[in-house]
């Protein structure tokens, strides 16, 4: 049932491409069909995985693919699968409804939007490593044409830059797929196949930071980053918040399905210690944290709304990579938390900055917003950013505080050294978020010489923007206040990953 | 001479020179007067019914062609060579069928004749197991490529192109004449299988000098026609000059029967030692049935194809960034593909895998290609230019085109699930599973890094078309017969992306008999 998703999205995608000339309210609402059904299934493969199999793996269709290379066309899902499904299906729902006023074009943005939701609820679901590399290249060309096409600022660099570094990472985990395959002897591609191969320990040590980097780029690692701030200013609010919401998520998805579960004894000590780093494991956390604190005392120091929320998901995926690194129950869980929670409350952010300020204001430059009252003006974005902005800090109530929580813990456990300095990003976390709050909505400066020249009304909040604020604060509540409904489906399937690979 | 034994093995051939003979006689005898566009419809026509009926009598082609008394193999039917020949006739149909608007001539007849008996000398070339059969299939080949370059008499690049196409043609037949004259020199015979015997005899004897001489002669020639680095500086030019469906074949034909031709010499080897039981060899640790390691006409070959592979990948994607024509982009991106095979072919395998995974590679990309200068052809006719800048806007002028252009281009950059990325993933694994490391696992890690870098040049065609705003707004119409081309090529680079093993499982029927 859960595969319907796949194939539901990739239909609607090419219903849209046929859909008549001069019609955009019905590629709207066949897109906005398409997302909720998507999300319908999601949620009902959820309830299923909750039922007496307690989240425990199940096989959605397995079938060769190509016999002669062992390849299957192999979905399942488990409890870390349900949770990113269900979180696509979300995010792309409050997608559709924050795209309501796209007018240029509208059946093409829907097409190429909803072939990226296919890509990435397929990516969650494959449990074969080709299989999944396959939908997480189709995930890319789609997010070149969104930005490039309905972007903004620089937005073929950005589309460009984006389109390039998700395809050298991609290369590399290509390269690492071959290799594996190859060495594993070349009998099947699938995921519990490679990992109970016996990889030799000397090519993990090279396959493994290789695979992770690989998919860490898309996950924003620092310094591999840089496409992050860019590509989302660049993009339209949907793909913003689909980058930030689920593209992200891509990246960190496989360095834990498929760089730490395949390659294990990659993150063995390499038996001498530099400055304190005595394995890739200790690389990519120090990484995580450097991207963590950098990410957080960039976005201090942005003018435009929009980067501030780019860097702050830089920050933020830093806590998933930091978690998965931890490699210990409560860290781990802490990070697939962390990506479900991240991906709502960005979501809601770059909603907020990019459609319902932005669309009214026409600019992102928080100088220009001091001066425009929006407290006044646009009380329900005020109190909407209030509320997102608590829950991207980690106050208790929402999601991210039950996720960063469990992420330090973790760390603490792993080496307190780390925990210590991820510490410094939250405070730094809030000191961005409240700037960025207080000049944007908050602030009492005087127009100066230009007196009312922008004090015309703005434009009313429509229906489509508070559904869409509501689906995506309710998301980010309910984990909030009772976090175990999400754990209860990732606990299990973290520990089988960590006890070694799949059933 | 058993002259029906000769005459049963070059069916194919001879349906397709008989179909030439006919397209003359039928345009220059009864069509002189008619309209262009009748004569084009006849000539494409008669020339596709050529290529059907050499493909009906492709099975009746019996075991090759065995020189009487010598037991040597002329000619090779079945295996590797029947695959390539398919692939041949199916590509020089869909190149004929390109034709359909063509304006670029009025001697249509005479361009269909040139294109059906460069296709004969393509068949010959792919079956060929003899160096003077593979000297006068190359130049009949490739005079009939000179020829269709050229052939768009009005246009000065046209001219410009044929006559560079030419000098270095015939200089590179002069190296490989040179080259093949050591090497029978060398063997004391012109058949494959005895150099390879010979040759592989002879490793480390006194005679090796020689035989470096020869192999480097031979492989500036043969790089010659597959348009290899350090011998491509031909084909942006030809690419450019010629007419679209002359450029398509040009890219798409020579381009599987220049593969072919290098398959042959690398499975050469196969004949040598017959049983798969040689081939293989079981790993120590593992226990897993790996297939030997092998090189054609012995290392020094495989060095120079290596050299020639890490050349072409490197210099064409590099090239290809700077480049403002479609069709110079196509160029270098064709000798960026040909670098990928030629690695493969030098990292050549016994088992019939390294085979494989080349044609699948070889016939795929001939099929994307001859799509993609369908939809260039059409481009040009209707904004004159070629550039970059030609292509604005084209998802508003013609969605389809745009469409085309778009599955055509993703599936050259090698994006899942279109074919491309099959065949690029099929042939590495193909080299990997037989040198998991060290130089192979190296080369195909600057392979991979490297079609990285195209994404970014084909990326700058389709964000032209889907975009970057029109110049002008008015819509491109389109032949329907080239409308039914370039649909049928792109369904099939979707399909057989989608279901790899239809090919796959396609060629590998015909190993069993080889």
């Amino acid at each position: 049932m859960l595969a319907w998703t796949i194939y539901l999205s990739f239909a609607g995608a090419l219903a849209q491409a046929l859909l008549p000339k001069g019609r955009p309210a019905l590629a709207r609402w066949l897109a906005l069909v398409v997302a909720i059904a998507g999300l319908v299934l999601a949620l009902a493969g959820f309830a299923a995985g909750m039922g007496p199999s307690h989240f425990a793996r199940i096989t959605i269709v397995d079938k060769q693919w190509v016999p002669s290379m062992g390849i299957h066309y192999l979905l399942a899902a488990d409890g870390i699968s349900l949770v990113l499904v269900l979180l696509t299906g979300l995010a792309a729902v409050a997608g559709v409804l924050f795209s309501w006023n796209i007018e240029h074009r509208t059946k093409e943005f829907f097409a190429f939007y909803l072939a990226l939701i296919g890509g990435v609820y397929g990516v969650f679901l494959s449990f074969d490593f080709f299989l999944l590399f396959v939908f997480y290249e189709i995930a890319i060309v789609p997010k070149y044409f969104l930005i490039a096409i309905w972007g903004s600022t620089r937005r073929e660099y950005g589309a460009m830059k984006l389109a390039l570094y998700s395809f050298v990472g991609s290369a590399m985990v290509l390269i690492g797929l071959l290799a594996a395959y190859a060495r594993s002897g070349g009998h099947s591609t699938g995921l519990d196949a490679l990992a109970h191969a016996g990889l030799p320990v000397s090519f993990q040590m090279w396959a493994f930071p290789l695979v992770f980097t690989g998919f860490a780029i898309l996950a924003g690692m620092w310094p591999f980053h840089t496409w992050a701030p860019t590509g989302h200013v660049a993009a339209p609010t949907a793909a913003s918040m689909l980058l930030a919401g689920v593209v992200m998520k891509l990246g960190a998805y496989g360095c834990l399905r498929v760089a730490i579960s395949l390659f294990p004894h990659g993150m063995d000590p390499w038996g001498f210690s530099l400055l304190g780093i005595g394995s890739w494991r200790d690389v990519f956390a120090v990484l995580a944290v450097i991207g963590i604190v950098y990410g957080a005392l960039v976005a201090l120091a942005q003018q435009d709304f929009k980067f501030v929320i780019g860097y702050s998901s830089v920050s933020h995926m830093g806590f998933v990579l930091l978690g998965l690194m931890t490699l210990n129950q409560i860290g781990m869980t802490g990070a697939v938390l962390q990506m479900y929670s991240h991906g709502v409350i960005a979501g809601l952010l770059f909603a907020i900055v990019g459609r319902i300020v932005y669309e009214r204001t026409h600019t992102r430059q928080l100088a220009d917003l001091e001066t425009m009252h929006l407290s006044k003006r646009l009380p329900f974005a005020a109190w909407v950013f209030v509320i997102a902005g608590i829950a991207s800090m980690g106050l208790p109530g929402f999601s991210g505080f039950v996720a960063e929580l469990q992420v330090l813990v973790g760390a603490w456990v792993a080496k307190p050294g780390w925990m210590i300095a991820a510490g410094v990003g939250i405070v730094v976390g809030v000191a961005y978020t409240w700037r960025a709050l207080q000049r944007a909505f908050f602030s009492d400066v005087s127009p100066g010489t230009h007196v009312h020249e922008q004090e015309h009304s703005l434009a009313a909040i429509t229906v489509p923007e508070i559904a869409g604020v509501g689906l995506l604060m309710t998301a980010t509540l309910i984990v909030g206040l009772y976090p175990r409904i999400l754990l209860e489906a990732i606990e299990p399937a973290v520990k089988t990953l960590l006890a070694g690979g799949g059933q | 001479m058993n002259y029906a034994d000769l005459f049963r093995a070059t069916l194919p051939e001879l349906a397709l020179e008989l179909a030439a003979l006919l397209v003359l006689v039928v345009d220059l005898g009864f069509l002189r007067k008619a309209a262009l566009n009748l004569r084009v419809a006849v000539a494409a026509l008669l020339g596709v019914l050529g290529c059907a009926a050499a493909l009906w009598v492709l099975p009746f082609q019996g075991h090759g062609f065995v020189t009487p008394g010598t037991g040597e193999l002329l000619l090779s039917a079945g295996g590797s060579a029947a695959v390539a020949q398919v692939g041949i006739l199916l590509l020089t149909a869909l190149t004929l069928l390109l034709l359909a608007d063509a304006t670029f001539t009025k001697h249509v007849g005479e361009f269909v004749s040139v294109v059906l008996m460069a296709a004969a000398g393509a068949l010959l070339v792919a079956a060929a197991q003899d160096l003077l059969v593979i000297f006068i299939g190359l130049e009949l080949l490739s005079l009939g490529l000179y020829i269709l370059t050229a052939f768009a008499k009005r246009s000065g690049a046209s001219a410009e192109a044929a006559i560079k196409y030419y000098l270095f043609g015939g200089m590179s037949a002069a190296f490989l004449l040179f080259g093949f004259s050591y090497l029978y020199g060398i063997a004391g015979s012109t058949n494959l299988y005895h150099i390879v015997l010979a040759v592989n005899g002879l490793q480390g004897m006194h005679t090796a000098p020689l035989l470096f001489v020869a192999l480097v002669m031979v492989a500036a020639g043969l790089g010659f026609k597959v348009a290899a680095v350090p011998f491509h500086l031909w084909a942006p030019d030809a690419y450019e000059g010629a007419p679209a469906p002359a450029a398509a074949f040009i890219a798409s034909v020579s381009k599987v029967a220049g593969f072919a031709l290098l398959i042959s010499i690398g499975t050469a080897a196969l004949h040598v030692y017959g049983s798969f039981q040689e081939i293989f060899r079981i790993e120590p640790q593992s226990h897993t049935l790996v297939a030997r390691e092998y090189a054609g006409f012995g290392v020094p070959w495989s060095l120079l194809l290596l050299i020639l592979a890490v050349a072409s990948m490197t210099v064409g994607n590099l090239a290809a960034l700077a480049q403002i024509s479609v069709r110079r982009l196509l160029a270098y991106s064709a000798m960026a593909h040909g670098g990928y095979t030629l690695l493969a072919l030098g990292f050549f395998s016994y088992s019939p895998m390294s085979a494989r995974a080349i044609l699948y590679y070889v016939l795929t990309y001939g099929l994307t290609t001859v799509g993609a200068f369908g939809v260039v052809g059409v481009v040009e006719k209707a904004t004159g230019s070629d550039r970059l800048d030609a292509f604005a806007g084209l998802s508003r002028r013609n969605p389809l085109l745009s469409a085309v252009l778009l599955v055509l281009f993703l599936s050259l950059a090698g994006i899942p699930p279109l074919v491309g990325f099959w065949a690029k993933f099929n042939l590495f694994a193909a080299i990997l599973r037989v040198y998991a490391t060290g130089a192979g696992l190296g080369l195909v890690v600057l392979a991979i890094a490297m079609s990285a870098v195209s994404l970014y040049y084909y990326l700058q065609v389709l964000k032209r078309a889907f975009v970057m705003p029109a110049v002008d707004e008015t819509p491109i119409a389109l032949h329907p017969v080239t409308m039914a081309v370039l649909l049928l090529t792109t369904l099939g680079v979707v399909v057989l992306g989608c279901f790899p093993e239809l090919l796959q499982g396609w060629i590998a029927g015909f190993y069993p008999g080889m």
